[in-house]
C-alpha cells in the first residue's frame, strides 16, 4: 500500500504541474496570440462587424436591433406605471423578429417555450393579428419568422417574405416610391450560400442603415 | 432550388468534408499515439511535469493519472470562478456563487459543458479563456487518451502496460487539438466570429436606442468547443448567437468540426489494431444510426408534426435563426446530440415533440454515434464487445473480439459500463420529479415539462451538455445533482474502460478459425446497430413514453 500511495502522490504532483502548464499555454498564450493575429488580419470582423452612420457606431451588422418609437397619444408621450416609455413598432423602419430578450446585447436567449405550450400558441395568434394590422395585409400573408422568436433573441435577419410585406408600409410612411424601397431590399437580400447552405434572408440592420441614407 | 434539395446538398457537403479528412486525419492520429519520438518542446513539458515520457503505465496508474489530473482541474476551475472579482479581464463581474461554480467546474472537466449560468453576466473573459477553454482542450484529450489506451489493449498482448497518460495528453493537445484550433480560429474570424478582449461596444441605434455589442475572445474558444465535442457557449444562446455562428458557412464548418475527430478516430483505431476494416465497421454503425436519426428528426421538424405552435405559425421557427432555418437546425441538433457536444444552434426546448424526442434518445444511446472525442470510440468498442457476447450466446461459442477472449471478467466490466449512465439519468430524473422544489424549475406545462427534467439528467449523465433550456437549472438542487451526475457519468465509465483495457492487454490473442465471428462484415454491423438501439431502447423506453411520445403522438 505504501508503494500505491506513493504512486498516487506522484501522479498528483504531475497533475498539479500539468494544469499550470496547460493554463499558461492554452489559456493565456493561445487565446492572446489568436487575438493578436485576428486583430491584425481581420480587425473589423474581430471587433464585431460594427457599422457606422454619421460617424458613430450604430450597430453590429450581425446583431439585430428593435426599431421602436414611443407611443404618443393626443400629443403626449405615454409612459407605463414605472415611468418607462411605452413603445410600439416604428413604421418608418423595417421590423426585426420577435425577441425573447428585446435585443439586449448582454442577454442572448430563446423563449424556450415548448412546441405545444398554450402561451406560445396564444402569443403567435396575437402577433399574427398585430403584424397583419400593422402591415395592412391578410393574416395568412404573415410568414412564420415574423411570429416566432429566434434562437438567440438577436437574429439580425428576416425572411424575404417578411421583408416583402413591410415594403408598402415603409414606403408610405417615408413618402418614397415602393419600387425604390423594394430595390433596397433586393440589394440587402442574400440567397443560400453556394446555392444550398442555410436560408435566403434579408439583413434588417444593413437594410435600415441604407434606408436612413435615402432621406 | 427546393428546400429539400438544398437541405440534402447541405448534408452531402458535410459528409464529403468528413470523407476527405477520414484517411489523412485518421492516419495522423494513429501516428501521434504510436510514434516513439518525442519533440523537443514535449520533452521540456515532461521535465516540468516530472514524468518520464518513455515509461509505460499499468491500467491502475493510468487511471490514477486521469483522476488526479481531472480532480486538480475541478479544484482550479472552481477556485478561479470564486476568485473572479480579483482577476483581471473580468469586466467587473463578481465571484460566481459556490453551487454554480461547482456545477460549472464539474461540467467543463467532464467534457459536458452543461451551463446553468448566463455567460454574458456571470463569466468574465479570463475565467472563460484561462479556465473554461483550457478544459475544452484537455477534457477532450483525456477522452481520446482513454480511448487510445483501450485500443492498445486490443493491439497488444501479454502485457500490463497501456501507454503513458501524460504523453497521450500532451501529444493530443500539442500535435492534434492546438494546430487544428489555430487554423480554425482564423477561419472563424474570417467568417465573422469575434476575437477581442473588449467588455463590449456601446452603440446607439438609428432610432436612438442604446445597445451593448458584446465582446470576448470567442473564436479561439468556439473552435475548440466544437472540435473537442465540448459545447459550452461563450454566450448564452450558444451557437445560435450571431457572434459564435454568424453565417450558414460558419454553421456548416462548426458542424463539421464537432464530427471530424470522433469519425476519424475510427480510422486511427483500424490502423492501430492493424485491420482497417474494423474501423470501417464501427464507422458504418455510427453513420447508420446518425443517418436514421437525421432522417426522422428532419421529417418531423419540416412538417411541424405534433406541434400546435408550428401549425399556428406556419412553420417550426420558434427558437430558430433565420439564416439556418429548419434543415440546418435539425442537422445540427442530431450532430450535437450524437457527439456529446451539446452546443445548440436552435432552442431544443422548442423543437417539435418527436424531433426533440429523437435528440433526447440520441443522447441516451450513450454518445456513440459517432460520440464524443475518444468517448465515442471507447463507448462503441464496449458495445461491440457486448454484441459479440450476445452473438456468442446465440451460437454457443466463447465470444471473442479482435482475437481477444471475452470472459466473465470482461463482461462484468462491460455490464457495469452499460448500466452506469442510465442509472444516473433515470434515478436523477426520478428524484427530481419527486421533489416539489425541483419540479418548480420546470417552465413548460404537461409532458413537455417532464421531458425538460429527463433531458437534463440524460444530458448530464451522458456528458452531452445540451438542454431543454426552459428548465431553471441554477438552483442548489440542480447545481449539485447535475454536477454529481456529470462527474460520475464521466469518470466511472472511464475507470471501467481502463480496467477492461488492463484485462484485455494481458491476454494472449486467440487464433482466427473458421468458427470466429467476423466483426467487419455487414452481419456484425447490423447486429451492433441492433444491440445499440435495443439495449438503450429497452432501458429508456418507459421514460420516453411519459415525455416526448406522450406529447407527440
Amino acid at each position: 500500500m505504501v508503494s500505491q500511495g506513493w504512486a498516487s502522490a506522484r501522479q498528483l504532483g504531475a497533475a498539479v504541474r500539468a494544469v499550470v502548464v496547460f493554463t499558461a499555454l492554452l489559456g493565456l498564450l493561445y487565446p492572446l496570440a489568436m487575438t493578436g493575429a485576428a486583430q491584425a488580419l481581420f480587425p473589423n470582423r474581430a471587433d464585431g462587424s460594427l457599422v457606422q452612420a454619421d460617424g458613430r457606431n450604430i450597430a453590429s451588422s450581425l446583431i439585430g436591433q428593435a426599431y421602436l418609437r414611443q407611443v404618443v397619444t393626443h400629443g403626449r408621450p405615454q409612459v407605463d406605471a414605472d415611468g418607462q416609455p411605452i413603445l410600439e413598432p416604428d413604421p418608418a423602419w423595417f421590423q426585426t423578429r420577435p425577441s425573447a430578450v428585446d435585443y439586449d446585447g448582454l442577454g442572448s436567449s430563446a423563449s424556450q417555450l415548448g412546441p405545444n405550450n398554450p402561451d406560445l400558441v396564444a402569443t403567435i395568434a396575437a402577433r399574427r393579428a398585430a403584424v397583419a394590422a400593422f402591415e395592412g395585409v391578410p393574416a395568412a400573408a404573415v410568414p412564420a419568422d415574423a411570429l416566432t422568436s429566434s434562437g438567440s433573441g438577436l437574429d439580425p435577419h428576416i425572411s424575404v417574405a417578411y421583408a416583402a410585406i413591410q415594403v408598402p408600409r415603409v414606403a408610405r410612411t417615408r413618402g418614397v416610391a415602393a419600387d425604390q424601397v423594394r430595390k433596397l431590399v433586393r440589394a440587402h437580400t442574400k440567397g443560400r450560400t453556394l446555392g444550398f447552405l442555410g436560408e435566403p434572408r434579408v439583413n434588417v440592420v444593413e437594410l435600415n442603415r441604407a434606408l436612413a441614407g435615402t432621406e | 432550388m427546393s428546400d429539400t434539395v438544398a437541405g440534402l446538398l447541405q448534408v452531402g457537403l458535410l459528409l464529403l468534408l468528413l470523407a476527405a479528412c477520414y484517411r489523412p486525419l485518421g492516419a495522423y492520429l494513429a501516428w501521434v499515439f504510436t510514434s516513439e519520438r518525442h519533440y523537443r518542446a514535449e520533452k521540456a513539458v515532461y521535465r516540468v511535469l516530472g514524468v518520464d515520457g518513455d515509461t509505460q503505465q499499468s491500467w491502475q496508474t493510468y487511471a490514477r493519472a486521469v483522476l488526479a489530473f481531472s480532480a486538480v482541474s475541478v479544484l482550479l476551475l472552481f477556485g478561479m470562478q470564486r476568485a473572479q472579482a480579483a482577476l483581471p479581464l473580468s469586466n467587473g463581474l463578481p465571484a460566481v456563487e459556490s453551487a454554480l461554480a461547482f456545477n460549472t467546474a464539474a461540467s467543463f472537466v467532464s467534457n459536458t459543458n452543461w451551463q446553468n449560468y448566463v455567460p454574458e453576466v456571470v463569466m468574465g473573459h479570463l475565467v472563460q479563456m484561462a479556465g473554461l477553454a483550457v478544459q475544452n482542450f484537455v477534457s477532450a484529450a483525456v477522452g481520446i487518451a482513454v480511448a487510445v489506451a483501450l485500443v492498445r489493449s486490443f493491439a497488444r498482448s501479454q502485457t500490463t502496460l497501456l501507454g503513458n497518460f501524460w504523453v497521450d495528453l500532451v501529444r493530443c493537445c500539442g500535435r492534434v487539438l492546438l494546430p487544428m484550433a489555430v487554423l480554425g480560429t482564423l477561419a472563424l474570424v474570417a467568417m465573422g466570429v469575434v476575437q477581442n478582449l473588449s467588455a463590449g461596444h456601446h452603440v446607439i441605434s438609428l432610432v436612438g436606442q442604446a445597445q451593448t455589442v458584446p465582446g470576448g475572445p470567442v473564436a479561439s474558444q468556439e473552435v475548440i468547443k466544437e472540435l473537442g465535442t465540448n459545447g459550452g457557449g461563450f454566450y448564452n444562446a450558444n451557437s445560435a448567437h450571431p457572434f459564435e455562428n454568424p453565417s450558414p458557412t460558419s454553421n456548416l464548418f462548426t458542424n463539421f468540426l464537432m464530427l471530424v475527430l470522433p469519425v476519424s478516430l475510427t480510422r486511427a483505431f483500424g490502423l492501430m489494431v492493424r485491420d482497417r476494416r474494423q474501423g470501417y465497421a464501427l464507422l458504418a454503425v455510427m453513420g447508420t444510426i446518425w443517418g436514421l436519426f437525421l432522417v426522422g428528426a428532419t421529417f418531423f421538424e419540416t412538417r411541424g408534426s405534433g406541434s400546435v405552435a408550428a401549425a399556428a405559425a406556419g412553420g417550426a421557427m420558434e427558437g430558430k435563426e433565420t439564416r439556418f432555418g429548419v434543415w440546418a437546425s435539425t442537422l445540427w441538433a442530431i450532430s450535437t446530440t450524437g457527439t456529446s457536444t451539446g452546443a445548440v444552434n436552435a432552442a431544443h426546448d422548442s423543437l417539435t415533440p418527436l424531433s426533440g424526442g429523437l435528440a433526447l434518445f440520441h443522447m441516451m444511446l450513450g454518445e456513440v454515434t459517432p460520440g464524443g472525442t475518444g468517448s465515442g470510440l471507447y463507448g462503441m468498442l464496449v458495445l461491440a464487445v457486448l454484441a459479440v457476447f450476445v452473438a456468442g450466446l446465440m451460437v454457443g461459442r466463447t465470444p471473442e473480439y479482435l482475437r481477444k477472449k471475452i470472459t466473465v471478467r470482461e463482461m462484468k466490466l462491460v455490464s457495469l459500463y452499460i448500466l452506469t449512465t442510465p442509472a444516473l439519468a433515470l434515478v436523477g430524473t426520478a428524484i427530481a420529479m419527486g421533489l416539489s422544489t425541483a419540479r418548480s424549475s420546470i417552465l413548460n406545462p404537461g409532458p413537455h415539462g417532464f421531458s425538460e427534467v429527463l433531458y437534463a439528467f440524460t444530458s448530464a449523465a451522458n456528458n452531452n451538455g445540451s438542454a431543454f433550456g426552459g428548465l431553471t437549472g441554477n438552483t442548489p438542487f440542480f447545481n449539485v445533482a447535475l454536477g454529481l451526475g456529470m462527474l460520475l457519468g464521466r469518470f466511472v465509465p472511464m475507470i471501467l474502460v481502463l480496467a477492461l483495457a488492463g484485462s484485455l492487454a494481458q491476454q494472449q490473442p486467440v487464433p482466427v478459425t473458421a468458427g470466429t465471428l467476423p466483426t467487419h462484415r455487414m452481419l456484425f454491423v447490423s447486429m451492433l446497430v441492433g444491440v445499440v438501439l435495443v439495449v438503450t431502447g429497452l432501458t429508456y423506453f418507459p421514460s420516453l413514453t411519459l415525455g416526448p411520445l406522450a406529447e407527440g403522438l
